[in-house]
């Protein structure tokens, strides 16, 4: 039995779901950037000037993370989407496809429901759930507790489905080496003009759902156009986890990551 | 909304400030946010009172330092500013630029008593 949840440890698969009771918690760290002397004001009043960045402790967290990661030889990647548009399938996809050849865990953050953790459970692959409630995010100290449950093993494929948001999982670092965007050809070719802080802090775009192309008004050109205007160097793959097309060329980049990541053996 | 966990992560900071040097609350309070940085003005007010409620910063002074976006052109080098990420460099007209200003997101200063 599983001390944190209560799960049965010895079945090869199951949901933890992450909350308060963490073996290591953060609450005791506290991070003291050098910073300038207080100045002293009159009547016992102090100036201290900071200049400190807001983010700084979730950006300093994802730095151990992405340490944790690079030590274990863990490749993880941050699925980030609007809702809908296809993180799950495209997950349950490649795990089915290739769980026989790589070793995966997934950290699947949900607002509510445990529906995205129980699709991902039903491949048998290992999964830890994170509820954030009313939070529209995940951060990199919710990754760091995840990542002590889940424990993923040496030269393992970490997945992380963020919440269903374009918006602030722009802001929040999570350790990942790569940042995948995934977007649908339902939602409209103007996504980067709308969202540029994701596509400019994303390596790879996924455009899903390619099935529905003859029915939607979707320029693939448009999308890629602006993208390449805020960022370069972005990549794209069209694919549709429905009909499988495409979906080789993911596996390809998934692979190649893979490999670039790999340390050469001395 | 994570305007909510910017300012969450406001006042972890100032409590752990006020903590360190036996102060008793903030006064005044300067933040930096840059045009580009994502936040919200409206919805940073309205986290804002939510989250400072019984907190050092609940009697605090806010004080923001807008700061605005500008761009460098990867084409011609010169430096302009910018309304959002796709404008294109006046003098060229090439649209690849590179952010050098508008991402901050800082506490320039505090004053605790
Ligand atoms: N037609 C079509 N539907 C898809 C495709 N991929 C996912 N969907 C559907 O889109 C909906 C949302 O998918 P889901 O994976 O749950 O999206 P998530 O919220 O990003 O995790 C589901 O009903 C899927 O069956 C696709 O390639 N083509
Ligand atoms: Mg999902
Ligand atoms: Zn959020
Ligand atoms: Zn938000
Ligand atoms: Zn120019």
């Amino acid at each position: 039995m599983c001390a944190t949840c209560g799960c049965d440890s010895e079945t090869k698969v199951s949901i933890h779901r992450t909350n308060q009771h963490n073996p290591l918690s953060l609450e005791n760290i506290t991070f003291t950037p050098i910073e300038a002397k207080p100045t002293t004001l009159p009547n016992g009043r102090k100036q201290l000037d900071l200049e400190q960045d807001i983010l700084l402790k979730n950006n300093l967290l994802a730095e151990r993370n992405r340490g944790y990661f690079m030590a274990k030889n863990v490749v993880a990647f941050n699925l980030v989407s609007s809702p809908g548009s296809g993180k799950t399938s495209l997950l349950e996809k490649t795990l089915l496809d290739l769980k026989e050849q790589e070793n995966f865990f997934v950290i699947e953050g949900d607002q509510q429901t445990s529906n995205d953790a129980d699709r991902i459970a039903a491949t048998q692959v290992p999964v830890v759930q994170i509820n954030t409630g009313k939070g529209c995010h995940l951060d990199s100290s919710m990754i760091w507790e995840a990542i002590q449950q889940l424990k993923p093993i040496e030269n393992s494929i970490l997945f992380i489905e963020n919440i269903g948001n374009l918006v602030c999982p722009a802001m929040f670092d999570l350790g990942e080496q790569k940042r995948v965007l995934i977007i649908s050809v339902t939602e409209g070719d103007d996504k980067p003009l709308k969202y540029p802080d994701m596509f400019q802090s994303s390596q790879l775009c996924v455009i899903n759902k390619i099935d529905l192309l003859p029915y939607v008004k979707f320029d693939l050109e448009n999308v890629k156009k602006y993208a390449r205007i805020i960022n370069p160097s972005i990549q794209f793959i069209e694919l549709s986890c429905t009909s499988g097309e495409g979906i080789s060329t993911w596996y390809e980049w998934l692979k190649k990551e893979v490999v670039e990541q790999t340390p050469i053996a001395v | 909304m994570h305007e909510l966990s910017i300012v969450m992560s406001i006042v972890e900071t100032a409590e752990e400030k006020v903590k360190e040097n036996h102060a008793h609350s903030v006064e005044e309070i300067d933040l930096v946010i840059g045009d580009l940085a994502g936040i919200d003005s409206e919805a940073l007010d309205f986290a804002w009172d939510s989250a400072v409620k019984n907190t050092v910063l609940q009697k605090a002074k806010r004080n923001i330092i807008h700061v605005p976006a500008k761009a460098k052109c990867l084409e011609c080098d010169c430096e302009f500013e910018i309304k959002d990420q796709f404008d294109a460099c006046p003098l060229c007209g090439e649209p690849l630029l590179q952010i050098i200003q508008g991402k901050e997101l800082q506490i320039k200063s505090m004053i605790i008593n």
